[in-house]
């Protein structure tokens, strides 16, 4: 597919490398010199210099046979004009990022008067990923498929787990809930394993199940789940405005830190009811005197990744339960996983899965197609949901029956409201939900998965 | 630096050259005039290249120092084994002879040590000739777009390969961009056999003049090089084609996707035919002047010598040795000049000129406004001053290796138009230049040592100078470079 991306911030970089590596044809277009040689030199894409709003610029990239234009320039305006120009100039589909919450009252009239195909805003993104991490605090991360039927929930094994040093197949018979454990991280490691794999402290567990049981499984293991109250966030931006104002409606309280004057007056009244509090947020004393520790969780949302580091571990000393931190650079992250903090977020990547989901699914026939796709342990593996639209050679044979390419596995079908931890005796049908997790490798469908066996 | 994902290269580029020549094999053993067990030899031993394939590199990514070093060492070897078949057939019983006629080969260069052509196999003649081929677009570009190697860091080796400033993709894909380069050479190529076939030459003549025109090398299987058919024909599909494989293949790419407007409004290319036609126009008078020729004769005769010199071909149709100074100074400077950036041609690059051009009126327009704010733009975009930096330093470091060359050369010279015009036809991957080693004449009476530095002269120019000059750096070699 041809693409064309405007704008080599960060968000732009990290899709085109993301794109790029899923052999798309990606160009680039941006004004400045130095972030286009960046990635001419480390991507393999076509780099062009010029504005995303002129017309020259964009026929120059090639508007004409373009099927998807990204505008992702730091302003929300060049990128409206940009995808509306593109879109007179004939790309297919346009996508802008639109993050201003002036604007988000008016995205719907935005979004069909500019004949976006897609918005897309990382800081409510990232703020929708944290709420779903407020609610599951246990865990490091939890996404949901299926509509929210099914869950995956990460969840790191500490000494003191019952279920450590025993093998998978195990634990099914101890712990009566029916999970899945569809992926283990160990190091900068992820596998796919067997039952017979053995669970050792230090990993991470990707746990798929519907949320009663995902739930359960927490409990049984000794990570009970607490229920968040008290939230402090420390920085004002726009993630820490959207979160906070989700997170009111759910009734939790919030704290928030903020330096600016100005944006302090600004944000409380934007959110008369939480707790604006104007001060250094990566202060110790001050973070005292606002009792930290009696705190449920802390959301550290600067813009500086080594001040959302610290105060993190500030607060992780001063024992507070969830700690969610905020990190843009997301090359550290072997450096950051070190650390010993449990969720790390990241706009930028939650965007560039967006982004993807929407691309794979757009590419694929109408055989099978993506309904979400999850980029977990570092890019390392993804969780993909497929819907099955049309019969194939696969459906109605039971698993065990079927050849799969290595290293995926299909660890929840849902099929109209039942959700199926499926064994080797389960089969696919049409309409399946199938989610299934995979290393190593990018499945466009559900084909790509199961090996035609020879007739024997 | 990388050094397995360098030797694992190397290994390629030994099994790519062994399967280029295949074709000159199947010459030989049509021909049978013995040639084939040499050919036979050496594509064993470049077999032998596949043991280095299956070494993994630690990680997957290239960096400048390793495309650099990639496409130097690439050549360094490409040239040592494609000097083996001269040595073992015996055409060439001297290594230090076969490797200068390699070197020749591959940069595009054209200059040969051989006294006399005819009579030597086909087979040999032919690899001769598809060196040039070869080299003209590079085997490194190949091997990018025939395998799927080392992704995204793969551009620096299309950087470090290809000639000119800023060179650049066609596609957003590395590889696809390599296939469509191949492609539109492939084309071409055949294109000169078909129409070199209607114009009455032979099969294997038209095959090995469409190798040296597409290379811009010179090789040719007679001792008069093109001069020998005799044929206002001939001459005219050749000259036509060498001025075509001068241009740059960006541009062919524009006009294959019928975007003329861009290619005529390129400035590069108006300045290269500007140049061309007035070349012609005063060589041609020139020539008149002292009654030398008819008034046709001249023409075709100008235009022939201009073509080939300024897309640094090679290819004679006439003895420019005896014709006036004027002439000889024009052709000389032609030399310098060279052909466009992303062509096949060697050279300085007719935009580098253009640059340093703009950069000299752009100097004296500040002598009278010395706060004047003025950027140069060529074809109405703006140069960046990196690259307007690079194009003139690139010139100086061109001039000061041609200086230093003729030094080197002028031990064992009788004259200096024979020193000089023989490192600058090396350096610009021509081939033929005046005096001694004018189109009658031939580099066999250069010393050993001075073959060798014509040689290098040959490589640094058709990789244009930096990355042959950085291997010479030690810190280069070193792992961890500081």
């Amino acid at each position: 597919m041809k693409i064309i991306i405007v704008g080599d911030g960060k968000v732009g970089y990290t899709l085109a490398e993301n794109l790029a590596g899923e052999e798309h044809d990606v160009t680039i277009v941006d004004k400045n010199p130095e972030a286009l040689r960046r990635a001419h030199d480390n991507l393999d894409v076509m780099c062009v210099k010029g504005s995303g709003v002129s017309g020259t610029t964009l026929l120059e990239a090639g508007i004409r046979e373009t099927d998807l234009l990204l505008a992702a320039t730091s302003s929300d305006e060049i990128n409206m004009v940009c995808a509306l120009t593109g879109k007179k100039l004939g790309a297919k589909r346009t996508v802008a990022r639109i993050r201003d919450p002036e604007y988000a009252n008016e995205l719907v009239m935005l979004k069909s008067e500019l004949e976006l195909d897609m918005i897309i805003n990382p800081e409510q993104a990232a703020a929708l990923e944290i709420v779903k991490l407020l609610q599951f605090p246990s865990a490091i991360n939890v996404e949901s498929f299926a509509r929210g039927r099914v869950r995956v929930v990460d969840l790191k094994m500490t000494n003191d787990v019952p279920i450590v040093g025993m093998p998978l197949k195990k634990i099914a018979s101890r712990i009566n809930s029916s999970v899945l454990i569809g992926a283990i991280e160990r190091g900068d490691d992820v596998f796919i394993p067997d039952g017979e794999a053995i669970v050792q402290a230090g990993d991470t567990l990707y746990i798929v199940g519907n949320s009663i049981n995902t739930f359960n499984f927490c409990k049984a293991i000794g990570k009970c789940t607490l229920r968040i109250r008290r939230v402090m966030i420390v920085g004002g931006g726009r993630i820490g405005y959207y979160l906070s104002r989700i997170i009111l409606e759910t009734g939790m309280k919030v704290k928030l830190i903020e330096i600016d004057r100005e944006r302090c007056l600004e944000l409380s009244e934007l959110l008369p009811d939480a707790l604006i509090i104007q001060g250094d947020g990566t202060s110790t004393d001050l973070l005292e005197s606002e009792n930290m520790h009696d705190m449920d969780a802390f959301i550290a949302l600067t813009g500086r990744d080594e001040d959302n580091l610290i105060v993190s571990l500030l607060a992780r000393q001063a024992g507070v339960q969830k700690v969610i931190t905020k990190v843009a650079r997301i090359n550290s992250d072997s450096l950051i996983k070190a650390l010993d903090l449990d969720s790390i977020i990241s706009p930028r990547l939650i965007t560039a899965n967006h982004i993807l989901q929407y691309v794979r699914g757009l590419k694929n026939a109408a055989t099978t197609s993506i309904e979400t796709l999850y980029k977990t342990a570092n890019g390392q593996a993804e969780i993909i949901e497929f819907l099955v639209k049309q019969d194939r050679w696969y459906l109605n044979t039971p698993l065990k029956k079927l050849k799969m390419v290595k290293n995926t596995l299909v660890a929840a079908i849902v099929r109209k409201n039942e959700i199926i931890i499926p064994h080797g005796s389960d089969d696919l049908h049409r309409d399946d939900r199938v989610i299934l997790f995979v290393k190593g490798l990018s499945p466009e469908s559900l084909d790509d998965v199961f090996q035609v066996q020879e007739p024997l | 630096m990388n050094h397995r994902a360098v030797i694992r290269s190397l290994g390629i580029v030994m099994l790519c050259e062994g399967a280029f020549m295949v074709p000159s094999l199947v010459v030989a053993l049509f021909y049978r005039e013995g040639d084939a067990p040499a050919f036979l030899i050496t594509i064993a031993i470049l077999l032998l290249g596949a043991l280095l394939v299956p070494i993994k590199p630690p990680k997957n990514g290239l960096y400048a120092r390793d495309g650099l070093a990639i496409v130097a060492l690439g050549w360094l070897v490409m040239s040592f084994f494609g000097a083996l078949p001269f040595v073992l057939s015996g055409s060439m019983p001297r290594f230090v002879d076969a490797l200068f006629e390699s070197v020749s080969g591959f940069t595009t260069t054209g200059a040969s040590i051989l006294t006399r052509i005819e009579g030597l196999p086909h087979g040999i003649l032919f690899w001769r000739s598809f060196t040039h081929w070869i080299g003209g677009m590079g085997v490194l570009l190949l091997t990018l777009a025939i395998l799927p190697m080392a992704g995204a860091g793969a551009v620096h080796i299309l950087r470090a390969e290809s000639p000119g400033p800023s060179p650049s993709k066609l596609v957003p894909k590395l590889a696809q961009t390599a296939k469509i380069l191949y492609i539109l050479y492939i084309s071409l190529t055949l294109a000169e056999v078909v129409a070199l076939l209607l114009a009455g030459m032979s099969f294997y003549d038209a095959l090995i003049h469409a190798f040296g025109t597409a290379g811009t090398g010179g090789f040719s299987n007679r001792n008069a090089s093109v001069g020998a058919y005799n044929s206002l024909a001939i001459d005219l599909i050749i000259a036509i084609f060498m001025l075509i494989f001068g241009v740059s293949f960006t541009l062919h790419y524009q006009l294959l996707r019928k975007n003329w407007k861009s290619f005529w409004r390129d400035e590069e290319l108006r300045f290269y035919l500007t140049v061309v036609a007035l070349s012609v126009a005063v060589i041609t008078w020139d020539v008149l002047r002292h009654q030398l020729l008819t008034p046709g004769a001249a023409l075709r005769q100008s235009f022939f010598q201009v073509s080939s010199i300024i897309t640094t071909t090679g290819f004679a149709t006439a003895d420019f040795n005896t014709w006036p100074a004027l002439s000889k100074t024009i052709l000389l400077a032609l030399m310098l000049v060279g052909a466009s950036a992303g062509s096949t041609g060697g050279g300085i690059k007719c935009i580098r000129i253009l640059m340093m051009l703009k950069l000299i009126r752009r100097e004296m327009t500040r002598m009278k406004h010395p706060q004047i704010v003025q950027s140069i733009r060529i074809g109405g975009r703006q140069v960046d001053s990196e690259v307007l930096h690079s194009a003139v330093l690139f010139i100086l470091f061109y001039l000061t290796i041609l200086a230093a060359a003729v030094f080197l050369v002028a031990m064992d010279v009788q004259d200096l138009v024979t020193g000089f015009s023989a490192v600058l036809a090396c350096i610009s991957n021509i081939g033929p230049g005046l005096g001694m080693v004018g189109p009658t004449g031939n580099y066999a009476a250069f010393s050993d040592f001075s073959k060798m530095v014509l040689s290098l002269c040959m490589l640094l120019g058709r990789l244009e100078i930096m990355p042959v000059a950085v291997l010479a750096l030690p810190s280069f070699w070193r792992r961890v470079s500081i």
